[in-house]
């Protein structure tokens, strides 16, 4: 194996965990959900009581969280109590403040060109 | 001066960006029409952007790539949702193959507004966070330019 096909091959892992982690982000239930289990003290049946949805559904959706890594379950007594990940949260938060850092990169650069227009012109 | 205040909704994946230019308005949304001043601000000075195909009316595709430090090419498009001109624009955005076409139905979604503003303009934006590929991609590009800005803050130290 090749350098570059060891940094492919790494890639492709990254793409499909942050894949999972956008997936699960992208619905408001799961949204809600997460923020619903930031305590870590309901279980998916608790959780299932706070929507018209039926448990199956709710389940499903919570799978769907565990399996990107937002959440985790833990078992207590009986019940399996689920909580959320701040790690997660904190990668998502992470990905935004780069889009933040892109965003005042290119306002900087309209300011620029705005009060200069003709500077790097013949670049 | 430009001022910008900048609102970031993890849960819902948006950034809203707010920014005053001492500019008029018709200024400021040239540098969004005009593909050679859009060109010089879209991609950070380490990743460039060209505008192959640039119209703004509705429903128009229009491709670009990035270019990066090795030559390396990125492509991505804009797919022109509503075009108010000269104040309002909204598009979907992503990555593409190097024939402009998107590599994935999944995109980003950007609204820009303009306002006559305390004697300039003020620039409005939403941006829905981008799929995985725009985010790798997004990424990179972000890193690089966070790192360009910190060495230029050492410049100025120095």
């Amino acid at each position: 194996m090749t350098i570059a096909d060891l940094i492919t091959y790494n890639q492709m892992v990254v793409d499909d965990e942050l894949d999972r982690l956008f997936h699960a982000l992208a619905d408001p239930t799961r949204r809600d959900l997460l923020r619903r289990s930031a305590d870590g003290e309901l279980s998916v049946s608790r959780l299932a009581d706070g929507y018209a949805m039926s448990f199956a559904a709710v389940q499903k959706h919570v799978a769907v969280l565990e399996r990107a890594g937002l959440v985790t379950k833990a078992r207590h007594g009986r019940e399996q109590l689920v909580r959320t990940d701040p790690v997660a949260i904190g990668r998502a938060r992470a990905a935004l403040d780069e889009l933040e850092a892109a965003w005042r990169g290119r306002v900087d650069r309209m300011a620029d060109l705005l009060t200069s227009p003709t500077r790097g012109e013949d670049r | 001066m430009t001022v910008t205040t900048i609102d970031k909704d993890t849960e819902a994946l948006t950034l809203t960006l707010i920014a005053d230019f001492a500019a008029p308005l018709e200024a400021v949304w040239e540098l969004w029409a005009d593909p050679r001043k859009l060109e010089r601000w879209w991609g950070p000075p380490t990743y460039p952007a060209t505008f192959v195909e640039h119209d703004l009316t509705p429903g128009a595709l229009v491709t670009y790539f990035m270019t990066g430090p090795e030559g390396d090419k990125h492509y991505g498009w804009w797919k022109i949702g509503t075009v108010d001109a000269p104040r309002e624009l909204t598009l979907e955005d992503g990555f593409g193959d190097a024939d402009g076409r998107p590599l994935t139905d999944k995109t980003g979604q950007l609204r820009m507004r303009l306002f006559e503003h305390q004697g300039g303009t003020r620039m409005e934006l939403h941006d829905r966070f981008p799929t995985i590929e725009q985010m790798e991609e997004m990424l990179k590009m972000g890193m690089e330019e966070g790192l360009r800005e910190a060495v230029g803050q050492m410049d100025a130290l120095l």
